[in-house]
């Protein structure tokens, strides 16, 4: 997830102090893990001195910090591309999963077990985000079913694995 | 918490096939098992054993210290009706009949009055969120309501255990989820358990455990933190 232009993307609606961002994203994208205030002072540094926000005035309150940003031109540019561009979708699970399985077959041990623990894991991840979908609105919903989606397809590719284990044995023998 | 149904050392075969081979589960109140495996692994044998629909060559099934393989066919079938709730894949309803009709149709065989059935009917079908089709015939209604209505009729009889075989295997995401979240919700509710066979993990995802069965054989697999 690039902060920065989570950031962006919530300046275009008009600008805001550090505060109201980090608010805004942690209601937002921070289900799990909130921003620290550190990160979104030193991501706005950061897109101010790149040119991507200015700053726009100082808000009268009590808080330490009351200054508030905006979105530039240039700024707008950067979350259009970043938009436009698609994420690399990277198998991040397979290597890992593979080597454990290669493994244990070369090992004589239990592949199977290795493959039933991670989908046992995998289905309790699954059921929790299934509950949470339940007590959810429907942005918790989406949020849910994205990682359902790819955690099934782990699950697909555990469930083939171990109905091919046989045969990747043998092969692992030749 | 104590156990209501259970299965041990099933053996069943068709022709050649093993189909059951030593399987055997054990399900509690309330509870919401998912019984998941590869095509042909012997799941849906393992559910119509459980069911009593399926009598296994060997093995014992027992409902509350009950053998259901002792029972003649007459006793199981009465079992059936009052104690378990059926939704199928599809096919299940009546095309004949209002979808009203259909729901009220096992309290009817149970010989409760129409008026009264239809009542206890109307409830569970406004539960299910069907309300709106009450008039109508299986038929003229989409796929997602039909199942809809298919649960509140297994629903319907109060039972103590459902028995679901992929009821979302005809459905598209969006009504499959819809199908499973008001079944778990409502089995929940009136504490009734359910045994759900299915080949999809985001459907599994609505159990409280799973058991896995390859090969006829079955093996409960449960993740420990």
């Amino acid at each position: 997830m690039s902060i920065g232009h989570a950031l962006l993307g919530l300046l275009e609606g008009g600008p805001r102090h550090g505060y109201d961002l980090k608010r805004a994203y942690d209601e937002r994208f921070g289900h799990d893990r909130p921003l620290h205030y550190g990160q979104v002072y030193s991501t706005l540094s950061r897109l101010l001195k790149n040119g991507l926000v200015s700053e726009a005035g100082v808000e009268a309150g009590d808080g330490p910090e009351r200054k508030r940003y905006a979105i530039t031109d240039a700024g707008v540019t950067d979350v259009e591309r970043w938009l436009g561009t698609p994420e690399k979708p990277e198998p991040y699970l397979q290597n890992t999963l593979y080597a454990k399985v290669v493994l244990a077959l070369l090992s004589g041990r239990s592949a199977t077990e290795v493959l039933d623990t991670q989908r046992a894991a995998h289905l309790t991840t699954m059921r929790e985000l299934t509950r949470r979908k339940a007590d959810g609105d429907l942005a918790d919903q989406l949020i849910c079913d994205f990682a359902l989606f790819h955690l099934e397809a782990d699950l697909r590719w555990l469930e083939l694995t171990a109905a091919r284990l046989d045969k990747l044995a043998e092969e692992m023998a030749r | 918490m104590t156990s209501l149904l259970t299965a041990e050392g099933l053996y069943k075969s068709f022709g050649k096939t093993n189909a059951l081979d030593g399987a055997g589960i054990s399900i509690r109140e309330g509870e919401v098992v998912a019984i998941m495996g590869p095509s042909g692994s012997g799941k849906s044998t393992l559910l119509h054993c459980l069911a009593g629909i399926l009598p296994p060559d060997s093995g014992t099934v027992t409902y509350r210290g009950r053998d259901l393989t002792g029972m003649n066919d007459g006793a199981r079938s009465e079992l059936r009706r009052t104690e378990f709730g059926f939704v199928f894949q599809f096919g299940q309803l009546v095309p004949e009949l209002t979808c009203l009709e259909n729901v009220a149709l096992p309290l009817r065989l149970s010989g409760m009055k129409r008026r009264d059935a239809e009542r206890a009917s109307k409830e569970w079908m406004a539960r299910l969120e069907v309300d709106t089709v009450a008039d109508q015939r299986p038929g003229e209604t989409s796929g997602g309501q039909g199942q809809r209505v298919a649960v509140a009729r297994a629903l319907v009889t109060s039972p103590k255990v459902v028995f679901a075989d992929e009821p979302t295997g005809a459905l598209d995401s969006l009504n499959g989820e819809r199908v499973m979240h008001l079944l778990t919700t409502a089995a929940r509710e009136t504490g009734a358990a359910v045994v759900l066979v299915t080949h999809e993990p985001r459907v599994a995802a609505y159990s409280d455990r799973e058991v896995v069965v390859r090969d006829g054989r079955s093996r409960d697999v449960e993740f420990v933190r």
